[in-house]
């Protein structure tokens, strides 16, 4: 196993340069860095010199790919895809327009982030699989069907409107939770409980229903018909074994968001004003500070490639037919 | 005197009219072809969804006809025309995009949101909530004849709707041959649906003149028209997308399936990086290129509107070129399913040739796949819009769109009396169009995926 993950290790990166080469054609070739100055200082009365003076301030003074003025090997590192792509493999992200630094904010942003999107991620991931499981037992009956009929009505709201009613009902109207703002330490569950009821209630329709496909795919197997000759309860059925069976597809959509959880939810701490990763990027998307965008791109990226492997790993854990070799 | 506009959209939205009739035209005659969409438009479901969807569509058609104004004749110069660009649906609406208050009102309200100081009939100043400059303005004492004149100009409109419906479901019965000849199921059809279109369009029809039927917005615009215009942007991005990303999905995903090897790897290689990336990041990143180039050359684009439907489009592409890895790897584990099967050895051993082989036994024995992508990724499509326009990395700020709207009358929550009804007309267009969609999706599924059949 040990062989196969170094090996995966090794597959992401080809991966990764090539999403280092996109965004740096987005960010570099096609937008030019005096695009750029030029949308910062305001676009109309920008000089020469104040477009040049902005790229050194920044460091975007350098050529894209070679530097014929520079000495020996520094012709090929002394360049902007050097100093401003390849460097994130390090971790190094550099600063933001404003002079802060990337990391040290990423570093602060990330718990903010995970406080919500953590409980979120386990209290919707229960209530979907027990709602669908739910829908399976009572199936051929009108609750299953009203079941599936709620489900594709709530999946038909645009979640912008789970946010704005959210936080009508349960900050303005009935007082319940603060509409938005974060405090840090133990007075933060406050805060955090509006915007995690809220994404976990967004997306049931649309979750619930796909596990209900699941278990359905399942339900009509052999091995559930021998168990129910067996004589087990149709509970026991259900929960030993088509949830144990349908564990392999459960796993591939659900691991791989677990180690993205880190970048938080992009709408949801925006709407609620949660001090994470997400409104960081928001913000750093309405000021056009691609600095922050190309960083939390790559990390993005390379936590997708991190859940790849886990989903890999966990399938070794449900069944014991799969080895990773 | 008008001259026709064609803006892009318009001419792919031309393009996409072509290509359905194109299609449909080519499966006429084709049973197996036709076998499935007989199925869906034959359920009661697929009926009714199929109808409400034509009326979306409907709306976003008219909306798609543009045209400029001629300016008054100067004389000894050439004709001149008005920069702004409507379309048949303005035209249409005319009283409607006309009837601007001065700012909020509620929906079949008299008076106006906010108070102002009015001058009474003695000429002292007084602070009050004024007369809506439309709104109710053909009644003489609002507060005694609303009720009457509402009364009565709702059961004028409903009667005619009830009319219209029962000239067109009896036509539609009378073409559909005797009840006893009709096959099972089918009786019910989407006369329901219908009958609700004919009562809400008899009722708009009746009351929207004369009143705000879905109130005003901060700007006075009546925000009936807002949404009804905010329809062919929604129906855009989950069409024009659609158009994009197909030939990415097809080529791609059937070449990488098909020819296996390095070709394979190379493709798989390239959605394997174009996943990794956070979707809304990719978006964004994109969009936010283009919003720079759009900035930076002003000089490309001769209208506003030119200029809201280039970003538009462009918004398209993104999503398109960004979404087809999904499809793609769904045609690709069937194509390398299909290549072994006995047809394509066959065709194989007779010496024919690649292109041929992929047009016409793989091609056609994917379709399925692909329509319903097609149909499910729709509703997904307008959702993302108004999150997209949310986050500003969406269409146009000026542009009518459900994301527009909605971010308009965020906040507007918050004041008191609150302003609800902005809010209530973008979540009831875009609740009817999205769940339609889904619907109608489902059964389009459950006709064309074999594995599917007998599921609910």
């Amino acid at each position: 196993m040990l062989n196969y993950l170094i090996r995966r290790v090794f597959y992401a990166i080809p991966i990764l340069l090539g999403v280092n080469l996109l965004t740096f054609a987005l960010f570099f070739m096609v937008n030019t860095p005096d695009d750029m100055a030029r949308i910062h200082l305001g676009v109309k009365h920008v000089t020469a010199e104040a477009i040049g003076r902005w790229k050194i301030e920044h460091g975007y003074d350098k050529p894209l790919f070679f530097n014929a003025r520079a000495a020996g090997a520094e012709k090929a590192t002394d360049t902007l895809f050097v100093e401003k792509s390849l460097k994130l493999f390090l971790l190094d992200f550099g600063a933001a327009d404003d002079g802060r630094d990337i990391a040290h904010e990423i570093g602060n942003r990330m718990w903010p982030s995970l406080a919500i999107a953590l409980p979120t991620f386990l209290v919707g991931l229960l209530a979907y699989i027990s709602f669908a499981l739910l829908l399976v037992f009572f199936r051929g009956t009108p609750l299953d069907a009203g079941g599936v009929i709620l489900c594709v009505a709530l999946m038909s709201i645009s979640g912008l409107f789970y946010v704005i009613g959210g936080q009508y009902l349960m900050g303005k109207l009935w007082h319940w939770f603060p509409i938005s703002g974060y405090q840090p330490g133990l007075d933060a569950w406050k805060f955090l409980l509006m915007p995690v009821l809220v994404s976990v209630v967004a997306s049931i329709g649309d979750s619930a229903r796909f596990y209900r496909a699941l278990f359905f795919e399942e339900i009509g197997k052999d091995y559930v018909r021998t168990a129910r000759a067996k004589g087990l309860s149709e509970l026991r059925v259900l929960f030993r074994h088509v949830l144990g069976n349908a564990m392999i597809p459960i796993l591939t959509g659900v691991v791989v968001v677990i180690p993205r959880l880190f970048l938080g939810s992009l709408i949801i701490e925006s709407f609620f004003g949660i001090p994470g990763l997400g409104s960081y990027t928001i913000d750093a998307i309405q000021a056009q500070d691609f600095a922050i965008v190309r960083s939390m791109v790559f990390l993005g990226s390379l936590l997708y490639i991190v859940g790849l492997m886990l989903t890999d790993i966990s399938y070794t854990l449900v069944d014991p037919r799969v080895r990773l070799e | 005197m008008i001259k026709l506009v064609l803006l892009w959209s318009d001419l792919l939205v031309l393009l996409l009219l072509w290509t359905g009739a194109g299609l449909a035209w080519l499966a006429r005659n084709n049973e197996t072809l036709r076998g499935p969409w007989r199925q869906v438009l034959g359920s009661r479901m697929g009926a009714s969804t199929a109808l409400v969807l034509a009326v979306y569509a409907g709306i976003g058609l008219l909306d798609s006809i543009h045209y400029v104004e001629r300016l008054p004749e100067v004389p000894g110069k050439a004709a001149q025309y008005s920069g702004e660009v409507r379309s048949a649906l303005d035209a249409l609406l005319a009283p409607l995009r006309e009837n601007v208050e001065k700012t909020y009102s509620a929906p079949f309200a008299t008076r106006l949101y906010a108070k102002e100081t009015v001058q009474g009939a003695d000429g002292r100043e007084t602070r009050d909530y004024p007369r809506l400059r439309h709104g109710g303005a053909h009644l003489a004492d609002p507060e005694r004849d609303f009720w009457p004149d509402l009364r009565l100009r709702s059961g004028l409109g409903m009667l005619a709707g009830l009319l219209v419906w029962s000239l067109l479901a009896a036509a539609a019965s009378a073409s559909a041959g005797p009840a006893s000849s009709r096959p099972p199921g089918r009786a019910g059809g989407a006369t329901g649906v219908l009958l609700a279109l004919c009562l809400t369009a008899g009722l708009l029809i009746a009351l929207a003149p004369y009143y705000h039927v879905l109130g005003t917005d901060k700007v006075g615009q009546d925000v009936l028209y807002l949404s009804l215009k905010s329809v062919r942007t929604g129906l855009l991005i989950g069409t024009l997308t659609t158009l994009v990303m197909l030939p990415f999905a097809l080529g791609l995903g059937i070449a990488a399936g098909y020819f296996g090897g390095r070709i394979d790897d190379v493709i798989q290689y390239l959605y394997t990086t174009l996943n990794s990336i956070p979707g809304v990041l990719l978006i964004a990143a994109a969009v936010l290129v283009v919003q720079v180039q759009i900035e930076s050359h002003p000089e490309l684009f001769d209208s506003a509107a030119a200029r809201s439907d280039l970003r538009l489009l462009a918004l398209c592409a993104i999503l398109g070129v960004t979404g087809w890895t999904g499809l793609a790897r769904l045609l690709r584990a069937e194509a390398l399913k299909l290549r072994e099967l006995e047809f394509v050895q066959a065709a194989r051993a007779f010496g024919v040739g690649h292109g041929r082989i992929l047009l016409r036994h793989l091609l056609p024995n994917v379709m399925h796949l692909v329509l319903i992508t097609v149909v499910l990724d729709f509703s997904g499509l307008v959702l993302a819009e108004a999150v997209l326009s949310y986050v500003g990395v969406g269409v146009d700020p000026a542009m009518f769109s459900f994301g527009n709207m909605i971010n308009g009358a965020r906040l507007e929550l918050a004041r008191e009396p609150v302003v609800w009804w902005q809010l209530a007309a973008a979540f009831v267009l875009m609740f009817v169009l999205v769940l339609a969609a889904n619907l109608f999706a489902d059964q389009v599924r459950d006709a064309l995926d074999p594995k599917s059949r007998g599921r609910t």
